[in-house]
């Protein structure tokens, strides 16, 4: 009997005990955020998605090759020499049009092992982390500056140029060529110091 | 009283009765639904240190609005094993029962859609009909969580209502009448006339009285609590064991009038809370209308007191709803037969001993 009184009595006054607390609650302020309108404050080393600033990049593919699971793709053109491609931020003269920068963030696992390697500091984490997409493909991103038709042009240009030198080549080539036929009309006379120079091989 | 008021207004009897009987709907019952909803989730959502609905309109306040147009708009399905008579009853039936308690209930002076004799008598009875729909609702579904829900819901209200009607014999032995109206009148403008501070009689009496009714209006609250299937004593519908109980298979409108019935009921037992113990539509501190001699600034002001005593008692709901955790069925059964019924008869013997000096 005296069990059953104190039960009655404990559960009545327990349920004021909890009632009380969740009255404080009710003045508590609230820990939520109004996520889209308010985002939270994310820690300073936070692993988004990736930015390339195209200015200081000089094209020199190590953030591909550091890259765990190849999402990076990079091409680069050799410039011709009448080109001004500008310095980096930290003073470093670029040489490499740079004609194809995709990173496939389908692919990227965010491991931040890219962002290491770089030289010129112009790969690096950003706070975005919004940028779901409905199709995969979207997901690929473009960063090289240049316009279709100037990656075109620079690839072009370096065409032209190396044709250029192949023909100057070739041109110089033949006229060496020629130099060495019309010296040996000029002089067809054996050379004196064949011989020795076979020997001198030997001998070493 | 409004109906004498409008029939010398208009003349006409059918227009009078007409108005008077869809006034607790469109001017109570729906706007009450509407911000109770809201008021629910608002309350739970700042209890548990959350901000709750933000989006539509100044904090939320247009949501259930917007809710209400979604259901107005969803599908209205009826899984295809139903027995669609029944069916399409039960949530009719459960609302026809919640909407009927609202004929008796005293909102002023000037507003009571009947002033019958056995008010009371008369909203626990017609309640009953929540019970029967309830049933309904769960056999006609076809599904075995509808009908354990359903089950679970009869056997809950039924034993509940043992130990509400024996609190309400309690009051009706201490004021000697069972209208609703009485009842109110009894307990004239000041709080300390109240039953649950022993009544308007002044003496002996009314000391010995104080505990018991402290002790029978928390034993009514409970009770009834527990007949509107609310947390704790929410098994019909628990979420977590039944998928949503009785109403698992309703959706759109109908699905809404149990939500409309299930908030109606708790304003209907809050009223009868309030009017047992609280002076019903009696402001406690006197009336401003009679100070300032303005005769009909009274009912506004009664109004006015009724329905904050009735949302106070809603929140405490509420608030009970966010503190305790949900009983077991046995537990649930243990705490009515071998708790409430053992005390409620006790204060009813010993308020009928106190009666008699």
């Amino acid at each position: 009997m005296k069990d059953y009184i104190v039960n009655f009595w404990q559960g009545l006054f327990t349920i004021l005990i909890g009632m009380k607390v969740t009255f404080k609650h009710l003045f508590v302020p609230a820990v939520t955020i109004q996520y889209p309108s308010v985002k939270p404050q994310l820690p300073e080393r936070e692993r988004n998605r990736l930015y390339v600033n195209m200015d200081d990049c000089i094209g020199c593919d190590q953030c591909a090759r550091a890259c765990p699971v190849n999402c990076i793709e990079i091409e680069t053109v050799k410039s011709v020499p009448g080109d001004d491609l500008g310095t980096t931020s930290n003073g470093k003269k670029k040489a490499l049009w740079v004609t194809t920068f995709n990173i496939d963030f389908a692919k990227c696992c965010y491991c931040q092992l890219c962002v290491f390697p770089c030289p010129t500091e112009c790969i690096y984490m950003t706070d975005v982390y919004e940028f779901s997409e409905f199709s995969r493909e979207n997901l690929l991103y473009d960063f090289v500056t240049l316009l279709p038709e100037e990656r075109i042009q620079k690839k072009k240009n370096f065409e032209e140029m190396q044709a250029k030198k192949e023909a100057e080549k070739a041109e110089a080539a033949k006229k060496a060529a020629e130099a060495k036929v019309a010296a040996q009309k000029e002089k067809p006379e054996v050379k004196p110091n064949d011989t020795s120079s076979e020997n001198k091989e030997e001998n070493k | 009283m409004m109906y004498d008021w409008l029939y010398n207004l208009t003349g006409s009897e059918i227009l009078s009765m007409f108005v008077v009987s869809l006034l607790p709907l469109f001017v109570f019952i729906l706007p009450f639904a509407l911000f109770a909803v809201l008021m629910e989730r608002k309350v739970s959502a700042h209890m548990q240190d959350r901000l709750g609905p933000m989006r539509v309109g100044y904090h939320g306040i247009l949501q259930t609005i917007a809710d209400i147009i979604k259901l107005l708009q969803k599908e209205d399905l009826v899984p295809t094993a139903t027995d669609k008579t029944l069916f399409n009853f039960a949530p009719l039936l459960v609302f026809m029962g919640s909407y009927a308690a609202f004929a008796a209930i005293p909102f002023s002076g000037f507003f009571i859609g009947s002033k019958i004799d056995l008010g009371i008598i008369f909203i626990v009875g017609v309640t009953g009909l929540v019970v029967a729909g309830i049933l309904m609702a769960g056999w006609a579904s076809n599904n075995k969580y509808s009908l354990l829900g359903a089950m679970r819901a009869a056997a809950q209200i039924i034993s509940y209502e043992i130990p509400t009607l024996l609190i309400i014999l309690t009051v009706i032995m201490v004021t000697g009448t069972l209208s609703l109206y009485d009842l109110s009148e009894m307990q004239t403008p000041y709080f300390w006339n109240w039953l649950i501070l022993g009544g308007p009689a002044i003496g002996l009496e009314k000391v010995l009285l104080i505990p018991f009714m402290i002790m029978g209006c928390l034993i009514i609250y409970t009770s009834t609590l527990a007949e509107v299937n609310r947390t704790p004593f929410d098994i019909p519908e628990a979420e977590s064991e039944l998928v949503s109980g009785y109403h698992t298979e309703y959706s759109g409108m109908k699905f809404a009038m149990f939500f409309l019935a299930e908030y109606a009921n708790m304003f209907a037992v809050s009223a009868i809370v309030a009017v047992l113990f609280f002076g019903g539509y009696q402001s406690p501190f006197g009336y401003l209308g009679n100070t300032l001699n303005l005769p009909w600034l009274i009912p506004i002001e009664q109004f006015f007191w009724f329905t904050s005593k009735g949302l106070f008692f809603v929140f405490v709901q509420m608030w009970l709803r966010w503190t305790l955790p949900r009983f077991r069925v046995d537990q649930l059964m243990a705490f009515c037969w071998k708790y409430l019924i053992p005390f409620s008869f006790v204060i009813l013997l010993l308020v009928g001993l106190i009666t008699l000096i």
